[in-house]
């Protein structure tokens, strides 16, 4: 197995660059910059031949599994295909080569995408505004939750100072509250895993600010009693923020806009087949009801007649979030995949997403426990083995899947399933993937009655087989060292 | 059918059967009825490849590409040189169709480039620990902010004035959330006014926050400013840097600071409208456990091999909640490998040779730019890339002027220094050629 790090790779006089001779009149650097300021230490940087850079990397590329390698049904994370037209519009040079600070005139075309994609995000989410700017889901929620600081602030109401997050919610959200200068406040799910109506009621009052809610919920199901919910917030002066983690379940099918949320933030890396990137860049986009709008950061894509410019003119803005102007690299993939798949391509998406995960599930629910049992969305969640009392746990079952070659759901989340085995197959996989899937999930519980070291020992067939993590947190390296 | 969608007809008979349901619809009657949506959204229907080609090929062309124009504007974001063998080994889908590398054993790709990066960037800055990266500079400054504010149990982040303004803004966002009082330090002859900072340091200072370069291509005393910084118990010292600068410069590690938080767009990532760009944190050992982000470390598996995975995991969110010292929980993945690629192809010698050719470069136009009379050096300071430069024109008069010869002209300082009127603040790079800039010269020298 290949197994060197760039640094060990490294020989002295090798170069994998070339730039060209200077051709401005040399100078010595000391008379243009102050000694003082110069460094005399040689940069501890590897020399290598770009032979060596590209197979090294190469190498690196395919010790990693990705949705181009296999199934992918992390729960949760929406792995569904990343287009490959995506990648080249892109990269198209009109697109790559454009500095956010040049003029009006010469950025028109940008301008225009986000301009055209915000709309259509607002229509997706049924919303009036959307902010392009948050760089992922995380920043998009904390950009919304400080929005709803804003409204209250701007009403003059300085008492709100909690934020309601359900025990099921991503651990983003009671992460972003706090962030956002909130204390949160958590509630209890139902045995179904819904918002519990009376612990709502009981924590509701004139110190909440608002909900953090996803729906469908993070056990996959949609919860039925939205309306109210929504109306028992607005009843209290809160707001209802919608974690977008979950929106590939229904496009085309239901807005979060017409539940009652006010404020929305999509994961386009989830839901508009953006790369995930080994772990980024993501965008997070944020829209929001009229009565928002004024709050949202700067600036903002507008029209006039034919032109598009970017109008910094709103004084209560929370400011501004990040750098410039968004992931606009992101945003530009997330606007093709819109335009291929349409209004009836994105409802037929999330249809089949719902299909699959629904599948996948009837042809599990015999072998594995399965907590809830009911019509899901995109997602559904598993409680372990059926066998509770077996010493083979959730993520033995994880890291035997490897050797079946797919990669593993996600696991022990959300915190109120005990041995949560969580999968979303999204709609891009074929029923062929599925089955091979259930094959393989069937055969490694049938595995666990009859040779559970099989699978404590898993994987068998892996690069690397369970790193130990308690070591590398215990006595960290975390750069390499001659 | 749609080419992303594999599901036939027929096998939706099949699955719905073994679901035990009849139609589509009844998956989805769960959704209370006044919430469905019952039309079909109000967006064009779907396309082919072709047409959405040919369509966004078209918004492309709208714009002025960089390739086609002379570019001297950074201001944040800079025309530096991206070899080949970067978009050749990020378009491996292995890397870019992966996610978050959570199981190990199969995303050894993604641990060991992020080990890499972290090597690179600590050994670039000379820190002793660095993360995995953060969504850009401005946010990093922000993040510093609040690890700083944290550790030490207090609450005033002073920043100064020649810090890039939308790092400065983000602050302020973040700090009204987090009722942080950001205290601002003027500055003098286009630096920091370390006078001033030490009559405005106090005991509430949780940190201390300077650019070098500056916005202004200015490069700070950031060695006096730490000093300055440490008399004050527990406040820590942050520096914004450019990171190609430090194949000349001084590493913010010889100079004390704490934190070393940067924007790292120019190694290897295209300006592309302003992201996606990498940000990044380094920081002294005594930080490591308090940084936002992920990190990976070395380990050994069961077998005893060298392998990767995340670690110090406490920090963070999907473990923490609401005790996490940041809500970040992506990084800048792709990006980090792009500058990884960076790096290491230009490895020892070429980071210092991009750094020299650019401030000398720099330095050329800027005396060819002075020379005519015609504009006023802005400030007499040492820089490194970037400088500005101030004249009787208007500088919207010089920016489309240019543009008429096909040069994209500095950056306008009066935006967000309103008394800094007609200034430019003008870019060079090891990409421009002597010729480019003779060209820069004259048409300003005509205008």
């Amino acid at each position: 197995m290949y197994d060197k790090l760039i640094f060990e790779l490294s020989h002295e006089g090798q170069k994998a660059y070339r730039l060209p001779p200077l051709d401005v009149e040399d100078v010595n650097l000391e008379d243009i910059i102050p000694e003082e300021y110069l460094s005399e230490e040689e940069l501890d940087f590897p020399e290598l031949s770009e032979v060596d850079v590209v197979r090294h990397y190469t190498n690196l590329s395919s010790k990693n599994y990705g949705v181009d390698t296999g199934f992918y049904p992390l729960g949760s994370c929406t792995m569904k295909y990343n287009p490959k037209i995506n990648e080249d519009i892109a990269s198209l040079d009109g697109f790559t080569n454009i500095h956010p600070y040049q003029s009006e005139n010469c950025i028109q075309g940008s301008l225009q995408l986000m301009y055209e994609l915000g709309k259509s995000f607002c229509e997706i989410a049924g919303m009036d505004r959307m902010t392009l700017q948050p760089a992922a889901g995380a920043h998009g929620e904390v950009t919304g939750v400080m929005i709803i600081k804003a409204y209250h602030e701007n009403r003059g109401d300085f008492k709100r100072n909690k934020i309601i997050v359900p025990d099921s919610a991503h651990g983003t959200n009671p992460a972003t509250a706090v962030m956002a200068g909130y204390s949160i406040v958590e509630i209890k799910s139902t045995e179904e895993g819904l918002v519990d109506l009376e612990a709502l009621k009981a924590v509701l009052g004139d110190d909440i600010a608002g909900l953090m809610l996803t729906n469908p919920n993070t056990l996959g199901i949609s919860d039925r009693n939205i309306k109210e919910i929504a109306d028992l917030v607005h009843e209290a002066g809160g707001l209802l923020y919608y974690d977008g983690a979950n929106a590939n379940a229904i496009l085309g099918h239901a807005r979060p806009g017409d539940m009652g949320f006010d404020v929305v933030h999509f994961n386009i890396h989830k839901t508009f087949s953006t790369p995930h990137g080994g772990g980024g860049p993501g965008s997070g986009p944020v829209g929001v009801k009229k009565d928002l709008v004024q709050y949202l950061p700067v600036p903002l894509v507008e029209k006039d007649g034919d032109r598009y410019y970017l109008d910094y003119n709103y004084p209560k803005s929370i400011g501004k979030v990040k750098d410039f102007y968004g992931h606009f690299g992101i945003l530009v993939r997330a606007y093709t995949y819109i335009l291929t798949m349409g209004s009836d391509g994105l409802k037929k998406a999330s249809e089949i997403a719902v299909l699959n995960s629904n599948y996948l599930l009837s042809r599990l629910k015999e072998h594995y426990y399965l907590p809830i049992d009911t019509i899901y969305k995109h997602e559904f969640v598993l409680g372990g083995l059926k066998d509770t009392l077996s010493e083979v746990t959730s993520m033995d079952v994880a890291k035997r899947l490897l050797d079946y070659g797919f990669h593993p759901p996600t696991m022990y989340f959300p915190l109120i399933i005990n041995q949560a085995i969580m999968i979303e197959p999204t709609e891009t996989e074929s029923k062929e993937t599925l089955d091979m899937f259930a094959d393989a999930m069937i055969r490694i519980a049938k595995e666990a009655e009859e040779n559970p070291e099989l699978l404590k020992t898993a994987p068998h067939n892996t690069i690397v087989r369970r790193p130990d993590e308690t070591k590398a947190a215990r006595n960290p390296i975390v750069k390499y060292e001659r | 059918m749609y080419p992303y969608i594999p599901i036939t007809t027929d096998d939706e008979k099949q699955m719905l059967e073994s679901i035990g349901l009849n139609s589509i619809e009844e998956l989805f009657a769960d959704i209370p009825k006044e919430v469905q949506l019952n039309r079909e959204l109000n967006l064009p229907k779907s396309k082919s490849e072709l047409e959405v080609f040919s369509y966004l090929s078209s918004l492309a062309k709208k714009n002025c590409s960089q390739s086609d124009m002379i570019s001297f504007l950074g201001a944040g974001a800079y025309d530096h040189y991206i070899p080949s063998i970067i978009d050749h080994l990020v378009s491996r889908s292995e890397f870019y169709t992966s996610y978050t590398p959570y199981q190990a054993e199969i995303s050894q790709g993604t641990l060991q480039y992020i080990f890499e990066f972290q090597t690179l960037i600590c050994n670039l800055t000379g820190m002793d620990v660095a993360n995995a990266s953060l969504y850009d500079g401005g946010t990093a400054v922000v993040e510093a902010a609040i690890m700083a504010a944290n550790i030490a149990r207090k609450d005033e982040i002073i920043i100064s004035k020649t810090v890039k303004p939308d790092a400065r803004k983000i602050l302020k966002t973040y700090a009204h959330a987090q009722s942080l009082k950001v205290v601002e330090v003027d500055m003098k002859d286009g630096v920091t006014d370390l006078e001033e900072l030490e009559n405005k340091i106090n005991d509430n200072t949780a940190a201390v926050i300077i650019q070098s370069p500056n916005f202004f291509g200015i490069i700070e005393d950031l060695k006096k400013a730490a000093e300055i910084t440490h008399k004050i118990k527990k406040a820590s010292f942050v520096a914004s840097v450019d990171p190609i600068s430090l194949g000349i410069l001084k590493k913010p590690g010889e100079l004390d600071v704490d934190i070393v938080v940067g924007e790292a767009q120019g190694m290897g990532i295209p300006v592309s409208f302003g992201g996606p760009y990498l940000g990044f944190m380094a920081a002294k050992k005594s930080y490591m456990r308090k940084l936002p982000g992920r990190i990976v470390g070395e380990t050994t598996d069961v077998d005893g091999k060298r392998s990767y995975v995340l670690t110090l995991t406490a920090r963070e969110q999907h473990i923490r909640r609401e005790k996490a010292t940041s809500n970040i929980c992506s990084n800048q993945g792709l990006n980090a490998l792009r500058a990884t690629i960076y790096m290491v192809t230009l490895g020892k010698e070429g980071i210092k040779e991009v750094a020299a050719q650019s401030a000398k470069k720099a330095h050329y136009a800027y005396e060819q730019i002075i020379k005519s009379g015609k504009f006023k050096p802005l400030f007499d300071k040492p820089f490194f890339k970037e400088f500005a430069v101030t004249s009787g024109l208007d500088a919207k008069t010089i920016t489309t002027e240019l543009e008429n010869e096909m040069i994209t002209g500095g950056y306008h300082l009066e935006i967000d220094y309103p008394q800094l009127k007609n200034a430019v603040l003008y870019a060079v790079t090891e990409k421009r050629t002597k010729e480019e800039i003779d060209k820069l010269t004259r048409v300003l020298e005509g205008i």
